[in-house]
């Protein structure tokens, strides 16, 4: 094994530095006695406290949560469709819509995706009566639109990769196609739907753009709130809420690693 | 897939396409049209916010809007401004991503997964509060200039929060991974044996490098470029929270004139000129380096 150049693993600790030491002193500030983000005043749990007895933010955050959970189970089920037409069928007419349709999103500024979701729901309602003004529900077609094209990027590249003869078995010994979708193809992918998911669910927890632009009185999602407070200056509650978002996630992501490693290790 | 597949119903694969293809149509691509004809529409007070375009039967539209957008310097202030912006921010993504992507491809077996996963867990964190982080350091009274102060490098507090300076870091701060990830996608899979060929030959390392890494790692570095400088140059969020009224970004105006003096039309327009300027041109350049990597493959 070469050993890396010393320069390589400074440039690296300060590449790490930076990504990471404004979020532990974020942390570090949630315990702080003092009003003042600032200065250090002891420490102390209470803002947690106060996060705990704030409703606003607590109704926000449970509203994210299951518009980000309905969105990402939508974006998956439409990714994957997208994918599956786009690896597995060929040619067709509209082909290039489709494809520039499904990579579209990706590139779109948020502003602009939430302007024209927001003039559509709104001409829609003026056509059809529907949507009955903006809600969660408007959100979360919002949401599973822009996630799709994410979740078919994933599981494009599992499918393109995939071993056809599995497949191709099963369908010379007559099994119908919608079976062998569902008892090969789906296990095969799994691991990119669940990787789908997970980024859709991400997307639609911390997009503030495109819903503001979306929402209405009644569905305030939580980086809205978020938004709103941040704005109006520091305030400790927010860290607070950021350590247990961090928390929460690297909880889960240090889970998923050993997870992943043991069963690596199994295979070896 | 009939190549393929001769067994699949031609019914089934309609609905397979269909389904996304239907919402799409709908949710995605018919919007833009709705966009494009109000922003030919004149705002008014009502809801909503403007006028229809078919009245008695007469398509009432008129590029009053396109024409403002021209005629007020703010309009293409913001849009160079963005552009700018972007470009350096990613520059600096770049020079910071590329030692990392190097280092961690070049790490042992065992580290890169751990090091690489490093790198994402930012990203799997909230964006605002990424953001709201900065503030905090970044204040007149912030962590920054206190340690600063104590350490009497400075005499008084300097105003970094408010500044292009902010907005800036705040840009490489949350789009570094954007950076990071296919660098490192192209680094590692680039064959050794040339850098100990180039060694034996008696090149030296920075030689080496310029010679063949940094060439090899080329489609890493646009691919890199591109991931960065497509969310920042339509960004709200970083220069609201970070920047003045002075670092005026296109994404904030849009977002201004839309919520703030609830000129929807205006907006529109606006939308419809960041598409053509901005988003099209990058939609170009993606689809040829993803048709070029298809050749190459």
């Amino acid at each position: 094994m070469r050993r890396l150049s010393p320069w390589l693993v400074v440039a690296m600790a300060l590449g790490y530095l930076f990504l990471y030491a404004p979020i532990l002193i974020l942390v570090v500030y949630s315990f702080n006695e003092s009003k003042l983000v600032t200065v250090w005043g002891g420490f102390s749990t209470k803002w947690y406290g106060e996060l705990a007895a704030n409703d606003k933010l607590l109704d926000a955050a449970w509203l994210s949560l299951r518009i980000a959970a309905a969105s990402a189970t939508g974006a998956v089920v439409l990714g994957t469709l997208c994918a599956i037409t786009l690896v597995r069928f060929g040619r067709f007419r509209g082909r290039l819509l489709f494809s520039a349709m499904t990579t579209a999103p990706l590139v779109m500024p948020e502003v602009i995706t939430g302007l024209s979701m927001l003039l559509l729901f709104v001409a829609l309602q003026q056509l059809t009566g529907w949507p009955d003004g903006r809600s969660a529900l408007t959100i979360a077609i919002a949401h599973i639109t822009f996630a799709t094209a994410y979740v078919s990027v994933v599981v494009q590249a599992r499918l393109g990769q995939m071993d056809r003869s599995l497949e191709e078995a099963a369908l010379d010994l007559g099994a119908r196609p919608l079976r062998v979708f569902f008892t090969i193809t789906l296990p095969l992918i799994l691991p990119s739907l669940v990787a789908g998911w997970l980024l859709a669910f991400t997307l639609s927890l911390d997009d503030l753009v495109i819903a503001s632009f979306v929402s209405g009185p009644g569905s305030t999602t939580l980086p809205m709130v978020v938004f709103s407070s941040v704005r109006l200056g520091l305030s400790p509650e927010i860290n607070a809420l950021a350590t247990i978002l961090l928390g929460t996630v690297a909880f889960c992501v240090i889970i998923a690693g050993i997870v992943l490693s043991r069963r690596r290790g199994e295979r070896a | 897939m009939s190549r393929d597949n001769p067994h699949a119903s031609h019914a089934g694969r309609r609905l397979v396409a269909g389904v996304p293809y239907l919402w799409l149509l709908v949710f995605f691509l018919a919007p833009f049209a709705i966009v494009f004809g109000i922003s030919l529409s004149k705002a008014r007070f009502g809801v909503p916010p403007y006028e229809p375009l078919l009245q008695n039967g007469e398509v009432m539209a008129q590029w009053g809007n396109y024409a403002f957008l021209l005629e007020d310097p703010l309009y293409l202030t913001a849009l160079l401004n963005s552009i700018q912006i972007a470009t350096t921010s990613a520059t600096i993504c770049l020079l910071i991503g590329y030692p990392m992507a190097l280092g961690i491809a070049r790490a042992p077996d065992r580290w890169r997964s751990p090091l690489l996963l490093a790198v994402i867990l930012p990203f799997w964190t909230s964006f605002l509060i990424r953001v709201y982080a900065w503030m905090g350091l970044l204040k007149n009274e912030g962590l920054i200039n206190s340690l600063l102060l104590a350490l009497g490098i400075i005499d008084e507090p300097v105003q970094m929060l408010q500044t292009g300076f902010a907005v800036h870091l705040g840009i490489v701060y949350s789009y570094l991974p954007f950076m990071v990830l296919p660098l490192y996608a192209t680094l590692e899979r680039m064959d050794l044996s040339l850098l100990e060929a180039a060694s034996d030959l008696g090149a030296r390392p920075w030689r080496a490098f310029l010679t063949i890494t940094l060439p090899l790692s080329l489609p890493g570095v646009v691919a890199g470029f591109l991931l960065v400088f497509i969310p920042a140059v339509g960004e709200f969020v970083i220069p609201e929270l970070l920047g003045s009224s002075r670092t005026i970004m296109i994404g904030k105006v849009l977002w201004t004139e839309f919520f703030n003096n609830r000129d929807w039309p205006l907006a529109s327009a606006l939308a419809v000129a960041m598409l053509l300027l901005i988003v099209a041109p990058l939609a170009w350049l993606e689809s040829m380096r993803v048709r070029r990597r298809g050749a190459a493959r």
